[in-house]
């Protein structure tokens, strides 16, 4: 029981889904020092799940089709131009700014290799796990963020940080990371503690997992009542359900708190992208929360905003053409947001296939160009100084990362 | 150690060992029990789809009425949204209930499962208050039936209609289409072959997505006018789904049933029921025996959901290993409620609020709140989906909780005894023993990686 306590002492944080690491790093009690970041750069991954309309956000109004296929989703009152091409959809119009200094920038018709059976969740699955259709989809067990860890030195457990209650597999895998979302607590007896220590000592899911909360438990709010009625009122407090805008900006800030510190890589994921009907009322939602998530990033973050880069990206795109119900259903070519300091921004990214019905795919979704994972492979290259064979035989198996866009300052 | 049959019975296919409920002690009773009258739903009843759809529709005119009218406006509006929220959690309550007591757990379980299969989350749409109904009355009664007629029931069901957004979809060739130039909508067929059937990697390709988003129109419900298949909006036309034509010039529901008799026998749905079946009760990664045998005795048996759950349940695998699922949120706390010997009263005559902040929110920290997955594809099955640091400390959290509410005459060692039977490890009750209060030492129980995996 000794020893175990004395982990506790120790910054060993372990995700639940690390048991690999876990094992491979050794007892619980063995000695480890932690290790400085590794970097200074800061990378933020922002999952968006359900399929992010990448026509909608990102508009090609300077082509007649893009009105004429989406008669009324073409509607432009209120987008705001970035470039007499492409206008940014007006319900991120709080992101102007960093647009206007560089700091926002887009990568057009870019897909990951998944192709033509539209699953959300199979879409999900090969975006985190970074792999290609080589590779079957119930074969993968990590992420590619995890698998990028597991090749660089010097890296500790809170190097990478996956926040939130979504279980975000593109940091699981053998390297261990930590996890912890904004809104949970503990509220132990130190002999509590211990005993609870006890019970999860044969089991390496719980032990880490348990392990993990107790330290992280820490870093949630502090100024809550303590003791048992504590709990059942924080837990009340929770019910008011905060706008979902508000939850995106606390996701946002607890990472910034953490890269602040010694996290390095931080991963989220925000919903509600699945427009299927009334899409332009649909979106709004979701756009809302991506917004306030960018800004609370760059808010928290202060003077470290200019060594970050963040990355939204999603599954898969949406038809290019407006369905039965003033929505879209599910395609393929898509958009990928990034924003930071760090970044070349203040522009479009990306080969335009053009809307023609010969230049979609299938006649019927927007082509994709390029590979989504081109760009965090040059981004990780260039930040993190990871080799290209390693990035294309590795992280991303089967990548041609193609030319490199320069998409950092 | 091996574990009785009546101890996994419990755990396994149940909510959990309780001193208050005797155990079922073979197949053939829990087969037996399930095919018998469904007591507990009779004994505690939770209102249908359309006393909820009703409540919705007024609610809707009130809503309506408030943008306009004065302060009696917006107090006969808050007033019957109050209501209807009060329902909402009264149910829930209710739901919680009929497991904590129920002697037939294999039902309940079968009743979550066939729900998440069939997910209709209750946010946005309308469909907050109607979701519980939409359970009651398209999934509770059909458990036990033909899998066709329970696809029918729920996947046709106005919830879903109105959840994957069917009720949009018009074909565009119809009449009403033409009018009002409007289309398709592929939502529901989609997820009707990917999620409802034959899963992801069944033989369909977006061609009979397609097809079949045609063949779907003319399914049509509001919570003004009720059900109505409206062939006026029907896409007119055969239509090829997996290479069998359906319809013809005027579409007809009856088109839609004879697809989904059909679909419903397709071997690549027998094997994803098989195959979701052993993974939601079993292993994460099940014994592919079994899979094979639940899937045999689906298509052989023409897809009577008695014949997989017998196959399942008859098969080695059933009865072998302990411990590599995790307990849902959901089945924690109900799993809790028995082990406690928490009685029907504490639970029926909780005031709502204090259902909230005991139950609902805390399962949602857990990371499942009530009724509200994510998507169409439900809850994830892994076990580290549920076992996070984040969730871990939501369950010690409320543990604690609960302790200080319920387990106060407890001994620890006991309950070990009780809710693990010979599973408990004399480790384990060692442990408990050295807590400092017998409070504590229950919520270290709750805690224990023993009592959250099944």
């Amino acid at each position: 029981m000794t020893s175990s306590t004395s982990a506790t002492r120790r910054d060993f944080l372990i995700r639940s889904g690390a048991l690999g690491g876990a094992l491979a790093l050794g007892p619980l009690s063995a000695p480890m020092t932690l290790a400085a970041a590794p970097w200074d750069a800061r990378l933020v991954v922002i999952i968006l799940r359900g399929a992010m309309d990448g026509l909608e956000v990102v508009r090609p109004e300077g082509d007649p089709l893009f009105a004429q296929y989406r008669p009324t989703l073409g509607d432009r009152t209120g987008s705001h131009d970035l470039d007499g091409y492409f206008a940014l959809n007006r319900h991120l119009e709080g992101l102007m700014p960093l647009w206007q200094k560089g700091e926002l920038a887009f990568a057009h018709a870019v897909a990951t290799p998944y192709r033509d059976k539209r699953s959300h969740f199979d879409g999900q699955d090969m975006l985190e796990a970074g792999t290609g259709t080589d590779v079957g989809l119930r074969a993968i067990r990590d992420g590619w963020l995890n698998r990028m860890l597991g090749h660089v030195p010097g890296v500790s457990v809170k190097t990478a940080f996956a926040v939130g209650h979504e279980d975000m597999k593109i940091l699981n895998g053998a390297v261990p990371v930590s996890s912890w979302a904004p809104d949970a607590r503990l509220d132990l007896t130190p002999q509590g503690r211990r005993l609870l220590q006890a019970l999860y000592r044969g089991d390496p899911v719980f032990q880490a997992a348990g392990q993990t909360a107790i330290e992280l438990a820490a870093l949630s709010d502090q100024g809550a009542p303590s003791g048992q009625e504590g709990s059942a009122m924080a837990m009340s407090a929770m019910m008011r359900n905060p706008a979902r805008a508000e939850r995106a900006a606390a996701l946002a800030k607890f990472a910034a708190e953490r890269l602040n510190e010694e996290t390095r890589i931080a991963a989220f994921s925000i919903g509600g992208w699945d427009t299927h009907r009334t899409q332009a009322n649909a979106i709004r939602r979701a756009l809302g929360e991506l917004s306030a998530a960018i800004l609370g990033l760059q808010k928290t973050l202060g003077s470290n905003w200019k060594k970050t880069v963040v990355m939204a990206m999603t599954e898969f795109g949406r038809t290019a053409r407006e369905n039965g119900s003033r929505g879209t259903d599910h395609g393929t070519g898509g958009v990928m947001l990034m924003a930071g300091g760090a970044i070349r921004g203040g522009r479009v990214f990306g080969r335009w296939p053009g809307l023609r019905p010969e230049q979609l795919y299938q006649d019927r979704d927007l082509m994709p160009t390029r590979d989504v994972r081109a760009y965090p492979a040059h981004a990780m290259r260039a930040m993190f100084g990871l080799s290209s064979s390693l990035l294309e035989g590795t992280i991303f198996p089967g990548l041609d990362m193609g030319m490199d866009p320069h998409i950092l300052a | 150690m091996n574990a009785a049959f009546s101890t996994l019975a419990e755990i396994r296919f149940g909510y959990g060992l309780s001193p208050m409920v005797a155990a079922p002690r073979s197949v053939d009773a829990m087969l037996a029990r399930l095919a018998g009258p469904d007591v507990i739903a009779t004994r505690f009843p939770i209102e249908g789809f359309r006393t909820r759809a009703a409540q919705e529709r007024a609610l809707g005119i009130l809503r309506k009425a408030r943008r306009t009218g004065g302060a009696s406006a917006q107090t006969a509006f808050r007033k019957a949204n109050r209501r209807a929220t009060r329902d909402l959690i009264r149910d829930f309550g209710t739901s919680l209930i009929r497991p904590m007591l129920s002697p037939d757990g294999f039902r309940e379980r079968l009743l979550r499962f066939w729900a998440d299969h069939f997910t209709v989350a209750a946010s946005g749409k309308g469909l907050r208050y109607v979701t519980t109904g939409y359970i009651e009355d398209a999934i509770r009664p059909y458990m036990t039936g033909n899998f066709a007629t329970l696809l029918k029931s729920a996947s046709l069901h106005p919830a879903m209609l109105i959840y994957l957004d069917q009720v949009q979809s018009i074909g565009p060739n119809s009449r009403i289409g033409k009018r009002l130039h409007r289309g398709l909508n592929e939502n529901l067929a989609r997820e009707m072959l990917e999620l409802h059937t034959m899963g992801v990697n069944g033989a369909y390709t977006q061609k009979d997505v397609r097809q079949l988003a045609k063949l779907l129109t003319g399914l049509y419900y509001n919570f003004r006018t009720g059900f109505k298949y409206r062939a006026a909006a029907a896409e007119p036309g055969v239509k090829t789904v997996l290479g069998h034509e359906y319809g013809g010039l005027r579409g007809q529901l009856s088109d839609i049933h004879a697809f989904l008799d059909d679909l419903a026998m397709h071997p690549d749905t027998a094997q994803n029921i098989a195959h979701k079946l052993a993974v939601h009760f079993i292993a994460d990664k099940p014994d592919p025996g079994m899979v094979q045998a639940i899937s045999r005795a689906y298509l052989e048996s023409g897809g009577a959901l008695m014949e997989c759950y017998r196959a399942m349940l008859e098969h080695p695998a059933a009865w072998q290993g302990f411990g590599s699922k995790a307990k849902q949120p959901f089945d924690y706390m109900v799993s809790t409620l028995r082990a406690l010997g928490v009685e029907e009263a504490a639970v029926a005559k909780m005031p709502t609020r204090r259902l909230r902040q005991v139950f609902a929110t805390p399962m949602q920290i857990m990371g499942q709140p009530w009724l509200r997955p994510g998507g169409p594809n439900g809850w994830p099955e892994q076990l580290d989906a549920w076992i996070t640091p984040q969730a871990v400390a939501a369950r010690i959290e409320w543990a604690l909780m609960i302790s200080a509410m319920y387990g106060k005459g407890n001994d620890p060692r006991d309950l070990a005894r009780v809710a693990l039977a010979e599973l408990a490890d004399p480790r384990l009750v060692a442990v408990l023993g050295a807590a400092e209060s017998r409070a504590e030492g229950v919520a270290l129980f709750l805690s224990a990686p023993e009592f959250n995996r099944r």
